[in-house]
């Protein structure tokens, strides 16, 4: 169990708590979570004053970053290799509609895997549900993406695009891409009060990631024999379905299947993992 | 209301592995990998456990105020920790009943970049409260930390005391059921002080629960009708406080004649002073657990500054403590006038204070060690009995005891100058005498 459970219980003493050694399977607690959910929301607001405060680019940089990327994939991939989409989009558009999800992932997860250790004062002093550390960095990146999806707009405007209909998914995509930046996030962030280096990892991880991921290139053009790479990597539907509601790319069911359910797999082991080691974070850190 | 206690502990303890928790804190992946491997040759050493609590047991009723006292090490913020969730029992298992707040070290789970008002409500929030149930409470946090002009301003540039009052007047106003406090009140401006004591007295007195450790017996005399003495690891008396600091004060767990830190992040003191030693010398500067009351005697402080200001003039101070925990006397560097009027420079600084031959009692002598300033006064480093010795008295016919040879009474014993003699000789009956 837990090492402490609270139950309401009656009366003016209010909350009960148990304290016992821990042993076997981690309860979960939602409902504990959502009882902190004001801390969720302190947690993240400080992480977004915190960053924009110390960037000294601040807000440019959210916007910088994508449009860097879309122009050097741009000159790379039409004009250096080559390579013909089966839509009709021009190659920047499609190349934005997979890093602005991608971006997202890439710049969550390592905050995220930073998180815990980073709050270590906060840890090692007081409780609260610890789960509230990670998920808080991961709301902290929200401002990132609106900014960047009224960018979406702007760059499909500058090349003539006319959005579509499914551009009205682009805010539920992009709380997919933050739930799939949860689930690694949640891993990195526990792993990384135990064993330190992974904070070294992690942007590695990130970088190698951006290859095996459909960003600058659509999953159609993956050899068939290699599509379990993509399945077994929870970004890949994110974008695959950014492409389909966005610009009406074709879906290829089992790799979005595969990695969604990827995805899932990572966020529940994730979370079970955490609540399993989360005890011993103020004895270690 | 519920008859039920609100603190129950049945059997805890608490293991720490030493090789994890001291000498490697966290391990790395590739330690690990080195680690299994050499687990499989046979050649790993099994790190050494140690019990910070052992077999932990006692329960407080709802209302009560309880002084927890011991060493350093005996396990008191162990104790506090496992009671407020931060770490869980090894063995054992405890219940608390209703909300718990906690003020474990200063300034808890202040983020440094946000303002006094963002940290009141972050604090809230980590106390599982709702965003209106603080604001309920705002004016009164406010009004208590005296901080209205500073709240818009980042904790970062709060001093040290500001950073303790806002700390404890959130944790004390957000309205716990159980309130655990440790130590926080040797930063900090008396009267802050004392406010901090009669705010946790008026909890009680509405029957909140309050566990306090403290170094400082006179606190915990006068604040805790009940005291549980902790020593390695292990409860050794539970009672009525003053019986319990007798104890504690005669049974010599408390302190040594000696004590130094090692690295400056484990040593008492802020950003300006950091405590090094406290020592207790013989005339010939030896240190020294027993002392003749006849011989001089001196308490050495070594500091360290780490800032030197123009009008900032730390000055070391002692306070003598018998072992009924009355203060005998109390004394600071700045008699010395040549000291205290040159300006100071950053780097360690000893001063050590002399006592005069024949001025303590014997007995058990405890002493509180702190480095304060003026202006405003700020203590920048206090460690609550920092040393102690044995003061004892030897004298054959020589010292203030005299020829008197039973108890002596007095907190201190000085050897005073009798001007003596026969006034108004007696005319012995039946004559004058003659010049």
């Amino acid at each position: 169990m837990l090492g402490a459970e609270t139950t309401p219980a009656g009366g003016a003493a209010g909350r009960v708590t148990v304290l016992e050694p821990v042993s076997g399977w981690p309860r979960l607690e939602l409902s504990e979570l959502w009882h902190y959910r004001d801390l969720l929301y302190i947690l993240a607001w400080r992480d977004v004053k915190v960053r924009y405060k110390q960037a000294a680019l601040g807000i440019a940089w959210t916007v910088l970053q994508p449009l860097l990327l879309m122009a050097l994939f741009t000159v790379v991939f039409t004009r250096i290799a080559h390579f013909t989409l089966s839509i009709d989009a021009p190659y920047a558009v499609f190349a934005f509609t997979g890093l602005l999800p991608w971006l997202v992932f890439a710049n969550i997860v390592p905050a995220s895997a930073n998180s815990i250790v980073s709050s270590s004062a906060l840890v090692s002093k007081v409780y609260f549900p610890r789960l509230t550390i990670p998920l808080g960095s991961v709301l902290a990146r929200t401002p990132d993406f609106l900014i960047s999806a009224v960018l979406l707009l702007v760059v499909m405007g500058a090349y003539g695009y006319t959005p579509r209909v499914g551009t009205v998914l682009l805010p539920l995509l992009m709380v997919a891409a933050m739930l799939a930046a949860a689930s690694l996030g949640i891993w990195f962030s526990a792993l990384n009060v135990a064993y330190r280096d992974v904070q070294y990892v992690v942007p590695f991880l990130i970088q190698a990631w951006m290859f095996l991921t459909p960003v600058a290139y659509p999953t159609s053009l993956v050899p068939s024999k290699l599509l379990w790479v993509l399945a077994l990597n929870p970004m890949t539907w994110v974008i695959d379905v950014a492409r389909w509601a966005l610009l009406g790319a074709s879906l290829d069911g089992w790799v979005t299947l595969g990695s969604f359910g990827t995805m899932c797999f990572l966020f529940v082991t994730g979370v079970y993992y955490f609540r399993r080691v989360q005890n011993f974070f103020a004895d270690v850190i | 209301m519920s008859s039920e206690p609100a603190i129950v502990a049945e059997g805890l303890g608490k293991r720490y592995r030493l090789g994890e928790a001291a000498s490697f804190r966290y391990r790395t992946l590739r330690e690990e990998l080195a680690n299994s491997f050499r687990r499989r040759r046979g050649l790993a050493e099994e790190g050494e456990e140690f019990w910070a609590l052992r077999d932990i047991s006692f329960e407080v009723a709802e209302g009560e105020t309880v002084g927890i006292i011991g060493r350093n090490g005996a396990g008191k913020t162990t104790l506090l920790k496992i009671l407020a969730r931060i770490t869980p029992p090894t063995a054992g298992r405890a219940v608390t009943r209703g909300r718990v707040g906690s003020l474990l070290e200063v300034g808890t789970g202040f983020h440094l970049e946000l303002t006094g008002r963002e940290n009141i409500m972050l604090s809230g929030a980590i106390m599982g409260m709702r965003r209106a149930e603080v604001l309920q409470r705002f004016d009164e946090i406010v009004e208590f930390s005296g901080l209205e002009q500073f709240l818009d301003t980042p904790v970062k540039r709060y001093s040290s005391g500001m950073y303790m009052r806002l700390a404890f007047s959130v944790a004390a106003h957000l309205d716990p059921d159980i309130l655990l406090v440790d130590e926080v009140l040797a930063v900090g401006d008396a009267d802050f002080q004392k406010r901090c004591l009669e705010r946790m007295s008026d909890l009680s007195n509405v029957g909140r629960t309050v566990l306090f450790v403290s170094h400082s017996m006179p606190t915990v005399v006068r604040f805790c009708p009940r005291v549980v003495l902790l020593d390695r690891g292990g409860v050794v008396a539970d009672g009525p406080s003053a019986g319990v600091v007798g104890t504690y004060l005669s049974s010599g767990l408390g302190t040594t004649a000696e004590r130094t830190w090692s690295t400056p992040a484990g040593a008492p003191g802020d950003d300006v002073v950091r405590l090094r030693a406290v020592r207790v010398l013989d005339g010939d500067g030896e240190a020294v657990q027993e002392v003749d009351v006849r011989r001089r005697v001196g308490v050495e402080i070594e500091y360290e500054l780490l800032q030197a200001r123009p009008n900032l003039r730390p000055f070391a101070n002692l306070h003598f403590f018998n072992d009924q925990g009355t203060c005998l006397f109390v004394s600071a560097d700045h008699v010395n006038r040549e000291w205290w009027e040159s300006p100071r420079q950053e780097g360690v600084v000893r001063a050590t204070c002399w006592l005069p031959p024949n001025l303590l009692a014997e007995g058990r002598v405890t002493v509180t060690a702190a480095v304060s300033s003026y202006n405003p006064t700020v203590v920048h480093a206090r460690e609550d009995d920092a040393v102690a010795f044995m003061a004892v008295d030897r004298s054959d016919g020589d010292g203030a005891r005299g020829a008197h040879s039973h108890d002596l009474p007095g907190v201190v014993r000085p050897l005073l100058e009798w001007s003596v003699a026969t006034a108004e000789p007696r005319v012995p009956a039946g004559g004058a005498v003659r010049p």
